[in-house]
């Protein structure tokens, strides 16, 4: 089987149980005081958390998490950067000016600081989580789209549906969004690996989702605790992370090389 | 230098704008809700909050400009101090794993790039995407596991011996080193078709003769910009080293900072982290003159 075919499973897996997850019989927050750090075995297969809970289901609850926030993160900061990016490449001038400066302020702070700082003013929680993380990740796209709208703004048929006097969000919408779709595509991608490293990394500070709730970081944070002892805790999520990061990743790798987009 | 120096400023100034962000009032935020009245006045006039917001910038920057951060609301002391105690442990974590990063990827990718396609290339790429898969959180604690608790070889965390930085500086070395092996192979295997290489090899020189005085010295450009590129990534991934190994440093701080809710502390770390990647990139733009004479002669035309 193919490194390629084993991705492609790993990332469906990955959606389709977090999309399954409220329809699956999960009993993730259901404390068993007689189980407590129960190792793997037949009747529960990752075996059992300090709160005897089951690692399986709440390693599902946490793709779940993981997926949801990648998902909307990305949809928040595509739409907020690729629409910034294409006002500041198309008005130019001091909008422009602006905007560049802007991001150079964004990209001087280090990514998942910045987070951890938006996160720890505006309290923990899934959705200022969101918040945080589409606060830092809009960047990369703006200036993704400007660059690639600056240079494909000056060509013909952009020139021409002008000359013929199309509006500018016409002209954004059918001529410049097709052109640069496909760098955006790749480069959200990757962004998808970073956002779930991220979010794992803020629950993993405690800054994320919020007990009893299951993320793979706080997950990893409560194993770390008890790694003597149960070292389950910490590698089933940890594992788990890995794996749909590579998978992430890889899917990037080959859509970057099908896509034919230079990086 | 100009643009670094309205980096710099436009980073305080967001940082600034950061306790603006607290829903609510922050001063009932940061002080929970037993504050006495009289503590709440106090800690709003000396975080300049009663004043209006144009003047609070102004008394921010003005502050700044004297290494004034302010005080720390839990422990009461000079945050200037505070950082003093704290940074020069992160920069020695940073230094060592940016030495680890490179000791590790230059064997790895110049082994792959010359010997390509074959079993060694693969093992090497695929550690690589490994290594950018991981994130520290993930492998330190089975670092930990693996090294300290099975092994015995290093310390579990804190920073009392020698050996205590190995661990924490080898997993913030791990994603660097994985994205500068892929960046060295690829670039050694551009310079591999060189018209000067062929030279090299038609004098006959030995092939480890070329990769040391042909190819090492000009794959060196590119990698010193993806180090000061990838800097801030480190700060960044210091931050969450810092706490799995109970690394003193500043990243610890921080997370220890916004869990107290001591944001006067928050800010400064985040401005002296954001201040010193911006100052390592300015660096590396003068290193190039430095290690690339062409860009040296045509700074000087």
């Amino acid at each position: 089987m193919s490194v390629n075919r084993i991705a492609l499973i790993i990332l469906l897996l990955w959606a389709g149980l977090a999309i399954l997850a409220p329809f699956l019989p999960l009993s993730s927050n259901e404390v068993q005081l007689d189980k407590i750090l129960q190792a793997p075995q037949l009747s529960a297969w990752l075996g059992y958390d300090d709160l005897g809970r089951p690692i399986l289901h709440r390693l599902i609850i946490g793709a779940q998490t993981s997926f949801y926030v990648a998902v909307w993160v990305t949809v928040l900061s595509l739409v907020f950067g690729c629409f910034i990016g294409c006002l500041a490449a198309y008005l130019g001038g001091w909008v422009d000016e602006l905007v560049v400066r802007v991001i150079d302020v964004f990209l001087a702070v280090p990514g998942i600081l910045l987070a951890i700082a938006f996160a720890g003013f505006i309290g923990p929680g899934l959705s200022n989580l969101v918040l945080a993380l589409s606060l830092v990740g809009w960047v990369g796209y703006a200036r993704l789209t400007r660059a690639q709208v600056l240079s494909v703004k000056q060509r013909d048929h952009v020139q021409a549906a002008k000359a013929l006097g199309s509006s500018t969000g016409f002209i954004m919408r059918k001529h410049l969004l097709p052109l640069i779709s496909a760098p955006l595509i790749v480069e959200s991608s990757f962004g998808i690996a970073g956002i779930v490293i991220a979010e794992a990394g803020l629950s993993f500070l405690g800054l994320g989702v919020q007990a009893p709730d299951a993320s793979w970081g706080s997950m990893i944070r409560d194993g770390t605790m008890y790694m003597l002892i149960s070292s389950h805790m910490v590698l089933a999520p940890g594992i788990a992370i890995m794996l749909v990061v590579f998978a992430v990743n890889y899917f990037g790798d080959s859509l970057r090389d099908r896509m034919d987009v230079r990086s | 230098m100009i643009a670094a120096f309205i980096v710099v400023f436009g980073v305080t100034c967001l940082v600034f704008f950061l306790i603006h962000f607290i829903p609510g009032d922050p001063i009932e935020y940061m002080l929970g809700e037993s504050g006495q009245i009289a503590d709440r006045e106090a800690l709003r006039h000396a975080l300049g909050l009663d004043q209006a917001i144009h003047q609070q910038l102004m008394t921010f920057f003005s502050r700044l400009l004297e290494f004034d951060f302010g005080t720390s609301i839990h422990s009461k002391i000079d945050v200037a101090t505070l950082i003093q105690l704290r940074l020069p442990a992160t920069i020695q974590l940073a230094v060592i794993s940016i030495i680890m990063a490179l000791m590790i990827a230059f064997p790895l990718g110049v082994i792959s790039a010359v010997r390509k396609d074959s079993h060694w290339d693969r093992v090497a790429m695929g550690f690589s995407l490994l290594g950018v898969s991981i994130p520290n959180f993930c492998l330190g604690p089975i670092f930990i596991l693996f090294f300290s608790m099975w092994l015995g070889w290093f310390p579990v965390s804190g920073n009392d011996e020698m050996s205590s930085i190995i661990l924490p500086a080898f997993t913030l070395a791990t994603a660097m080193a994985a994205i500068l092996a892929r960046l060295i192979r690829s670039s050694v295997l551009e310079i591999l078709h060189e018209d000067y290489v062929r030279t090299a090899r038609s004098k006959g020189l030995s092939e480890a003769n070329i990769i040391l005085r042909h190819v090492l010295p000009n794959a060196l450009l590119p990698v010193i910009t993806v180090v000061g590129i990838q800097f801030g990534t480190l700060l960044g991934g210091a931050v969450i080293t810092e706490m799995v190994f109970s690394w003193p440093g500043i990243g610890q701080l921080t997370i220890e900072s916004i869990q107290r809710r001591d944001y006067p502390v928050v800010q400064a770390c985040i401005i002296v982290i954001s201040v010193s990647y911006v100052l390592v990139n300015v660096f590396t733009d003068l290193l190039y003159g430095f290690v690339d004479p062409r860009i040296r002669l045509l700074k000087n035309s």
